[in-house]
């Protein structure tokens, strides 16, 4: 059990809906979540199709764990080609709709085809239909999530769904759940708006179980208590992730006013203190801590603007408690474009929930913007008036306005960053790989994460490697390819458990090779979790040397490669990938030009 | 006095591990849908409150039943329903003040917090101690 063994085909063209069995030749080699979704996308679509084109495939996947109650058993994937990247992507996100759409019995959702007019789809349990969205398409993420729900009558309802930006292909338009997570990258929500799909809206209440439920629950018993136990677990529950951006200032390792520099001094406006401080108003940003589901971490903020602030100060209807900051967003929304205003970035980061757009791939893109904007390559003119100088909250607040609405400048913010600095004559500015933009590390400072996002399978990205111990004792790139390629393959195998990858610092890969293997048929002994982490990974290769992707796009900007930190623990470092990606290319067992050698596709079982 | 659940509303995280933890010590399957135990949330998020039965000492739902089936666990205060003798007829539901007392049309009986015969298992799994057996 643990799987429901159960998959949800919606063919959107032909408006047809399917129940099939789950292939269990594919979940026993690629578990559940991102390794099932990658396997079912590779068999089901040509690489090189249109990412926002009818023949892209959007894949909702569920892991064995998910819906279970293993810690932090929320999870779920968005697969399909990326629209930012022409690569895979591959989106995870929490909340409680992934969690809920296995409850609902199935494994995984399939979006095929584009429906001819607005839809969105409604699932209780076996009972699935297509919906006519033609009065929501055009409106927030927020109106559809609270619009749908009134309807459909049941307040348990959760909802996924896309804003206008999703609609209109905005390339980094995410998908958001439960009002404010999301699967934030790669632009899986301008997929879900190509296919005319407004909204996902699920009822499960059929239940998940496990194979050995007294194993099982001994299991789920002692990893709770050492994940109870772990002081990062402790910080993630009082902090929230933006802790980081404390250590990150320090460290010299924050991504500032477009990756000139590495340090922002206005970084202690926008930390945790600073969100439990009480400003002249009187005022909190913080409220309280929020978990997503079957989570004891709880690394979630739930935060609230100023209502004296500019930013919301004649629209009440932002004065609620929402999605507060975390690290990603307080770096994209803060140090990258130079702001430390506390209720602007957290305003800004409600409208990108509401609006479903990353805010990681936002803040960057609007970096790149004020850049160029100071450099006068773009003028007052482009941007129909705002003053998008490094620094300005109101510009920033304006261009994330735009953004949501797709009108004016925000058409151009919408582009992403590295089609932005194309069409303004500064292709060197454009902060990302793969045409997606970096999270808040710099890769000179942390050598092992400039691999990582060098060779990350859906371009720039933090999340699907963890050499964070290795890069904080040690500053150069020696050393740095074995434990990115190593965590590259663990975190795969975690995102196929339907787990969350912020319970690996307590947990090894024994605990989850425990937990899958009382949950699920079968022996699930460490080495097989591993070894689908690497068969994953190499999949997902396979995804995109198919999609004509080469090992010329496993590259840095110039910045980061040949203009050195100007200050912190690595200045004067430039970051050494030439190395290293030659180490992580002999350890992956792949050649020279990037392509696995037929003995590594034989040994993981994958066709050539 | 007897033990009761303690909850505190302002430590939950709404992580809903008490509604998986209730519905496998009740039914044997992870199901937030058959948990005893709900928690809602007000406020866009803002607050999370987990609601249950309160074990009322004058139990509504024990006088109202007209075949006996509700009857008070001596070693926890807990009033029980017996599905032996339960017939559906739902007037606990309506003389329940609470809304805790919850028909189940797949069983055609009624289902109610049990305490778990003195060891809840919403208190155990609760990882932020905002419900605590005591």
């Amino acid at each position: 059990m643990a799987w429901q063994r159960k998959v949800l085909r919606i063919n959107l063209t032909r408006g047809e809906i399917h129940h099939e069995p789950l292939n269990m030749e594919w979940a026993n080699a690629y578990m559940g979540s991102r390794g099932l979704g990658t396997k079912y996308l590779s068999e089901m679509m040509d690489p090189k199709a249109d990412a926002l084109g009818p023949d892209n495939v959007l894949i909702f996947a569920t892991g064995p764990l998910t819906g279970t109650m293993s810690s932090t058993s929320g999870r779920y994937s968005v697969l399909c080609k990326g629209p930012l990247t022409g690569a895979i992507a591959c989106s995870n996100s929490g909340g409680k709709f992934g969690a809920e759409l296995k409850n609902a019995g199935y494994d995984l959702l399939i979006l095929e085809g584009q429906s001819p007019s607005p839809v969105y789809l409604n699932i209780v349990d076996d009972a699935v239909s297509l919906e006519s969205a033609e009065d929501l398409w055009g409106t927030t993420v927020w109106h559809t999530e609270e619009t749908l729900k009134e309807r459909l009558g049941d307040p348990q309802t959760k909802v996924a769904s896309v804003g206008v930006p999703g609609e209109q292909g905005v390339r980094y338009a995410c998908i958001v759940n439960d009002l404010h997570r999301a699967a934030g990258r790669s632009g899986v929500g301008a997929v879900m708006g190509s296919k005319n799909v407004k909204a996902i809206a699920v009822r499960g209440t059929v239940g998940v179980t496990a194979d050995d439920p007294k194993r099982f629950m001994a299991v789920v018993k002692e990893t709770m208590k050492k994940l109870a136990d772990d002081r990062g677990r402790q910080g993630m529950t009082r902090d929230g992730t933006n802790a980081m951006i404390d250590t990150m200032h320090a460290f010299g390792g924050l991504p500032t006013r477009n990756f000139q520099e590495v340090q922002f001094a206005g970084s202690e406006k926008i930390n945790p203190t600073a969100m439990r401080a009480k400003n002249e108003n009187g005022h909190t940003n913080l409220i309280n801590n929020k978990a997503c589901f079957g989570c004891s971490i709880g690394c979630g903020r739930v935060a609230h603007i100023d209502p004296k602030h500019f930013s919301v100060a004649d629209k009440p209807q932002y004065w609620h408690a929402s999605g507060g900051l975390e690290y990603e967003t307080a770096f994209a929304l803060g140090p990258v474009v130079g702001v430390d205003d506390i209720d602007a970035c957290t305003y800004v980061g409600f409208l990108t929930n509401e609006h479903s757009i990353d805010p990681i791939s936002f803040g960057v893109t609007v970096a790149a913007a004020m850049e160029m904007f100071e450099l006068g390559a773009i003028t007052l003119e482009d941007t129909g008036g705002i003053d998008l100088r490094f620094g300005n909250a109101e510009a920033l607040v304006q261009a994330a306005e735009v953004t949501g609405a797709q009108q004016g400048f925000g058409v151009d913010l919408g582009l992403g960053s590295k089609l932005l600095c194309e069409k303004y004559g500064h292709p060197d500015l454009f902060m990302g790989v793969k045409g997606q933009e970096f999270a808040g590390y710099d890769s000179r400072a942390l050598q092992g994460m400039g691999l990582g996002y060098a060779t990350s399978n859906r371009g720039a990205c933090h999340l699907k490697h963890d050499v964070f111990s290795p890069d904080m004792k040690d500053q150069s790139g020696n050393g740095k390819a074995e434990p990115c390629k190593n965590s590259q393959d663990e975190i795969a195998a975690i995102d196929s458990t339907g787990l969350c990858i912020f319970t690996a610092g307590a947990w090894g890969m024994d605990d989850y090779a425990a937990q899958v293997d009382a949950a699920c048929e079968g022996d699930w002994p460490t080495e097989r979790l591993v070894e689908l982490g690497e068969r994953t990974w190499n999949l997902e290769r396979q995804f995109n040397l198919n999609a004509g992707l080469t090992a010329a796009d496993d590259t840095l900007p110039k910045r980061l490669l040949e203009t050195p930190a100007p200050s912190g623990t690595a200045k004067g470092r430039v970051c050494e990938l030439d190395y290293m990606l030659k180490e992580y290319y002999q350890l992956r067992g792949w050649g020279a030009d990037g392509v696995p050698t037929a003995e590594t596709l034989g040994r993981l079982g994958l066709n050539a | 006095m007897a033990k009761g659940l303690q909850i505190d509303p302002a430590k939950c995280t709404s992580c809903l591990q008490c509604e998986l933890a209730c519905s496998n010590h009740h039914e044997g399957v992870f199901n937030p849908a058959l948990s005893r135990i709900k928690v809602f949330e007000f406020e866009h998020g803002r607050r999370s409150i987990p609601y249950t039965c309160t074990q009322c000492e004058e139990a509504w739902c024990l006088k109202a039943c007209p075949t006996n089936a509700i009857s008070i666990n001596q070693d926890t205060g807990a009033k029980v329903v017996d599905d032996a003798t339960c017939v559906g007829c739902k007037v606990c539901t309506i003389a329940c003040p609470y809304g805790t007392i919850n028909y189940r049309s797949a069983t055609g009986k009624v289902v109610k917090c049990d305490l778990c015969s003195g060891d809840p298992a919403c208190a155990s799994a609760c990882p932020t101690d905002a419900i605590v057996y005591a």
